[in-house]
């Protein structure tokens, strides 16, 4: 079984070779040749840097990325249903589709508290509560 | 064991080649693709219709001077474009171009047209490998030490994780109606059912909806307009790769252009048969290995020119807008799709 993964590791080894050599190809090419004094500066429209670069941002992104962990958790325990479910209903076992649903349903629920609580609204706006 | 990774290293050569090829390719027809839409001529310059144009810039950006910004983190600034191409080369392997189960090269059995036919986990690989790509587009933005690359790569990482979500849910609608992982059972089961005797049943028809939305959120995931907020250039100048020049900058665009054409293979495999096509029953063996990779390279041909004809039709989103879409738009529409399909499966209608 573990012969399937052969492919997989070739294809790494290959994908990195290549990416590597990109990156060293152009550091090989060209190389040295570093102009005025402020090439090397971090671009701001062409004003000198007003301060640093790594501010604080919008907690909206965290928000996302929670619910995201959340709900991707959640459709990774949907694939086995997915996968397996084919055989069952051509068996008659119809249940497993209504397992299917209640997992979906307590999804929807936790959908609709979110998106009451605003965390789907990314502009600004008061909620009521 | 020797004799099949020989044939998976073919194949997989075979696989990038074609990847890196059809990266000039490709940024040729969106230029010219551009100029036809937009009633000019563009690169006709150089070569035959302008089809050298790409191999030259490439070579003006190999030749580039290598400039590393000053203000950078470089570890992590030369890491990024690596990580991006990297995840952009390997995706591929799983996907089926071709027929070609009963085939065998020199004694040694072919087991389908694609680098890795015999993966289990197949497109959970796909979506897995897939979903790293966010990585490179992080680091990116912030090693760069840039407040628009810094922007950029935020704006964008929150962009991919949200729309992952609807795709998967509408790549498990697929999955439900085929009660498997691996590609290649997605197509031949697409072709098991005919319409008078030889239309293939694509999954196109029955889930009209999963296939909608895993289209837009293919967009979204490439980062192509309408969804490519991650480097609006009214707004970010150019987003996460600002301070990238030379072969760096070349790497992300490239690893742009491989997951456009990766998205739309798995389009075409998940929803329009992959490689079938109608009368396929009256074809065997390396014909049907030939006109099956024919088949599946038109179909390709023209998702890729639908990435290039949206590009140049739609507006960009705002990024509110394009929140909403994906959070209370396409979410609710995946999961609708994927109880569509498991209750017209109960009720034995597909």
């Amino acid at each position: 079984m573990i012969t399937q993964y052969i492919p997989v590791v070739l294809a790494f080894a290959f994908a990195a070779v290549v990416s590597g050599a990109l990156i060293g190809l152009t550091a090989f090419l060209g190389r040295g040749r570093l102009g005025g004094t402020r090439t090397r500066d971090t671009y701001e429209s062409g004003v000198p840097l007003l301060d640093g670069s790594r501010k604080r941002v919008s907690v909206r992104f965290f928000v996302v990325a929670m619910v995201f962990i959340v709900f991707d958790v959640e459709v990774a325990f949907l694939f086995p249903w997915a996968v397996s479910a084919r055989g069952l209903l051509a068996e008659g076992n119809n249940a497993v589709l209504l397992d299917g649903l209640i997992f979906l349903v307590l999804l929807a629920i936790g959908y609709v508290y979110l998106w009451r609580e605003g965390a789907f609204d990314w502009s600004r706006r008061r909620s009521e509560s | 064991m020797w004799a099949s990774a020989a044939v998976s290293a073919a194949k997989l050569v075979i696989v990038a080649v074609g990847l890196l090829t059809a990266v000039p390719v490709m940024v040729w027809v969106e230029r010219r693709g551009a100029a036809f839409i937009q009633d000019r001529l563009g690169p006709n310059r150089v070569g035959p219709f302008g089809l050298l144009q790409p191999v030259i810039d490439a070579i003006k950006l190999v030749f580039k001077e290598d400039l590393t910004p000053a203000n950078v983190n470089r570890g992590l600034y030369l890491l990024a474009p690596m990580v991006s191409f990297f995840v952009a080369m390997v995706t591929f392997i799983v996907i089926p171009f071709g027929a070609g189960k009963d085939i065998t090269v020199f004694g040694v059995p072919l087991g389908g047209l694609s680098v890795a036919p015999d993966l289990g986990v197949g497109v959970l690989f796909l979506l897995a490998i897939g979903s790293l790509g966010v990585y490179g587009i992080v680091l990116a933005g912030w090693s760069s030490n840039n407040k628009y690359s810094l922007l950029g790569g935020l704006r964008s990482s929150a962009q991919l994780i949200s729309y992952e979500l609807p795709m998967a849910l509408a790549v498990l609608g697929v999955l439900l109606s085929t009660g498997s992982l691996r590609l290649d059972d997605v197509v031949t089961r697409q072709a098991e059912h005919l319409w008078l005797n030889f239309i293939p049943q694509w999954n196109l028809i029955p889930q009209a909806i999963g296939f909608v939305v895993f289209v837009t959120a293919a967009f979204a995931e490439t980062n192509r307009l309408p969804f490519d907020l991650a480097e609006a250039e009214t707004e970010l100048v150019a987003g996460y790769h600002l301070e990238y020049s030379s072969m760096k900058f070349a790497a992300f665009f490239m690893s742009e252009y491989i997951n456009m054409t990766t998205a739309s293979a798995l389009i075409v495999t998940l929803f329009c048969g992959g490689w079938t096509f109608p009368g396929m029953q009256h074809f065997s063996g390396w014909w049907l290995l030939v006109a099956s990779v024919g088949a599946f390279f038109v179909k390709l041909a023209f998702f890729l020119w639908l990435f290039v004809w949206v590009r140049w039709t739609l507006p960009r989103f705002r990024y509110d807008q394009l929140m909403r879409l994906g959070w209370k738009g396409l979410l609710p529409l995946a999961t609708l799709n994927l109880v569509w399909v498991g209750v017209a499966m109960a009720m034995r209608w597909i």
